[in-house]
């Protein structure tokens, strides 16, 4: 049981500092090894899903060797259930634009881009204007440093850092293999880091405070707040600071609406946690409690009695079938077989034990697909199967 | 001179003639015309030098870069499930019933055209759309009614 840990609201993102030029300045003025040495006692993971730790993430590219570095800011946000990004962007881009200035002096780079996606257009006329405020303020201090917008045109696969690096670059958003890994080779091949919105703007809260601040919060492997988006069968949705390492069921207490069957963490490519699990399931990054621990972009669906998992499966394996780049077959051709096979076994075209050839081939996928999105269909498809077999048949 | 052909040099010598340069020259084509036409796309590739077949490959990979012709006004009504959920059927007929096209379709007089789209980062306020490149949230039929009657009047 994981109860000892609840809920707690915390206010760091979208506190209001209107001091960017001062933390700016002050933290440009430190040795790079000094806030390498900071970001990596703070323990920060990053916040776009696979939790890489981002001092490491700095560390990596302030050492390789090249004549041209890059930072890159993702806010392709395309997985279902996540909007906090966009959020971040139009209340404190200040905090997100500093952030990679402060990297670009880390690790040595001199140009920063912000992968926006297109169905964010809406953002780019403020956000250009923040953009030009903090050029001006950048020369006056005398600091090399500039920052770029670049559009997406509607395609979830180019948040995967080296999709996104391909459509940077004016091909497919088709991922490369890995290694070598960006902080070596990345945009143009060139030593990169990429890091998600909200965790560029935990970095300008270490190094305004301290990183004893930030580890202070949330429990072991996990430290920190993290944004939640929250959504579906809840009377609050919204955008949601909270400390790490709560219990599921301390967060349906207070998001659910009294009936929640099933709770959706990190999106089309998370998990799906019934209510029988609730309160052995933390929010998290592996590796600590005694229950599973769950790590999320931040996306949390909650689902109601009177939904039906069949449909949240078929919806989620249509988004995968259409936004596969159709590169390795695995995921092409497994995304496509496995809607087929579940809408067989709905009909009753199939038995039910062609439910289990079906997690038999999400298992190769996991194995055999060559990025993330095929790799992870396994997650919601058996989470879901498993969990809710009847409502698969019936 | 053609009009495209214009615009395409104009885009080439505002955003460079690299590779690089390729997405912001066929979104900003998009921008103009709704979508790419073949004939667009060879000159994209004559003005930078690359393979049509290049410029093909790469601008029907993204589902904003319609190459199929589109009206003025491009509706995308969110189909993800959290919108799903919160009656975007209801949206979609409304909005069939009012322009009398179905999903796919653009009406006789060009001005609007209907898609579904994926997930676009308004689930706490579902169901959601985007009429060209602004968004619309908490949709009802009512609203609907409402948002398109404005448009109609443009
Ligand atoms: C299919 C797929 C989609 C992704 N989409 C996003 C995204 O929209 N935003 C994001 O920040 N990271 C996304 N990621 C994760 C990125 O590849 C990368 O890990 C992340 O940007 C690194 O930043 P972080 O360490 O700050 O989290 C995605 C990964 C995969 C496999
Ligand atoms: S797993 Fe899917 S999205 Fe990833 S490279 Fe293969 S086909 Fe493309």
């Amino acid at each position: 049981m994981v109860t000892n840990y609840q809920l707690k609201r915390v206010d760091f993102i979208f506190r209001n500092e209107n001091d960017y030029e001062d933390v700016l300045s002050k933290t440009i003025a430190r040795k790079p090894q000094e806030l390498i040495n900071e970001l990596i006692s703070s323990e920060l993971k990053g916040r776009g899903g696979a939790g890489f730790p981002t001092g490491l993430k700095w560390k990596l590219s302030s050492e390789s060797k090249a004549d041209e570095k890059y930072v890159i800011c993702n806010a392709d946000e395309g997985e279902p259930g996540t909007f906090k990004d966009r959020e971040i962007l139009s209340k404190v881009p200040f905090k997100v634009l500093t952030a990679m200035a402060v990297c670009g002096h880390v690790i040595g780079a001199k140009r920063g881009f912000i992968y926006l996606r297109g169905e964010y257009k809406y953002l780019k006329p403020e956000l250009e204007k923040a953009i030009s405020e903090f050029a001006y303020y950048c020369k006056e201090i005398k600091f090399d440093f500039s920052i770029h917008i670049f559009m997406g045109s509607g395609a979830y696969i180019c948040g995967e850092e080296t999709a996104l690096f391909e459509s940077m670059e004016g091909k497919r958003g088709e991922p490369r293999n890995k290694p070598p890994y960006p902080t070596n080779s990345g945009y143009m091949n060139k030593p990169t880091v990429i890091n998600n919105v909200e965790t560029l703007a935990h970095t300008f809260t270490i190094f305004k405070y301290g990183a004893k601040r930030f580890y202070d919060l949330g429990v072991q492997y996990s430290r920190g707040s993290k944004l939640f988006s929250v959504s579906g069968d809840t009377p609050k949705p919204g955008i949601y600071e909270l400390e790490l390492g709560m219990s599921l069921a301390d967060f349906v207490d207070e998001f659910g609406d009294g009936d929640t069957k099933a709770v959706q963490v990190g999106g089309a490519s998370g998990f799906l946690v019934p209510r029988k699990k609730f309160d052995v399931t933390a929010i998290g990054y592996q590796g600590k409690l005694t229950g599973i621990s769950l790590p999320t972009g931040g996306s949390m669906m909650l689902f109601n009695s009177s939904r039906s998992m069949y449909n949240v499966l078929d919806n989620y394996l249509e988004f995968f079938r259409e936004e596969s780049c159709g590169q390795c077959t695995p995921c092409r051709v497994g995304c496509q077989q496995l809607i087929k096979g579940i809408k067989a076994v709905k009909r009753g075209e199939k038995n039910a034990k062609y439910l289990d050839k079906l997690l038999r081939l999400t298992e190769t996928m996991q194995l055999t697909a060559k990025c993330g999105l095929g790799q992870s269909v396994a997650n919601s498809f058996s989470s879901i199967v498993e969990n809710f077999r009847e409502e698969m048949i019936y | 001179m053609n009009l495209v052909t214009d615009l395409i040099k104009d885009l080439a010598n505002q955003h460079g003639r690299s590779r690089e340069n390729l997405l912001p020259i066929l979104q900003g084509v998009v921008e103009q015309e709704k979508y790419l036409s073949e004939f667009s796309m060879i000159e994209i590739a004559r003005e930078l030098d690359l393979p049509a077949s290049e410029v093909y490959g790469t601008a029907t990979f993204y589902s904003f870069l319609e190459h199929k012709k589109m009206g003025t006004y491009i509706i995308r009504v969110c189909k993800t499930i959290t919108c799903s959920m919160k009656g975007k059927n209801q949206i979609l007929l409304a909005i069939e019933d009012m322009l009398k096209i179905h999903l796919g379709e653009t009406t006789g007089d060009g001005r609007f055209s209907l898609l579904e789209t994926n997930c676009l980062g308004w689930c706490h306020k579902a169901p959601a759309m985007l009429i060209n490149d602004d968004v619309y949230t908490e949709l009802t039929p009512e609203r609907i009614r409402e948002i398109l009657s404005d448009y109609m009047k443009k």
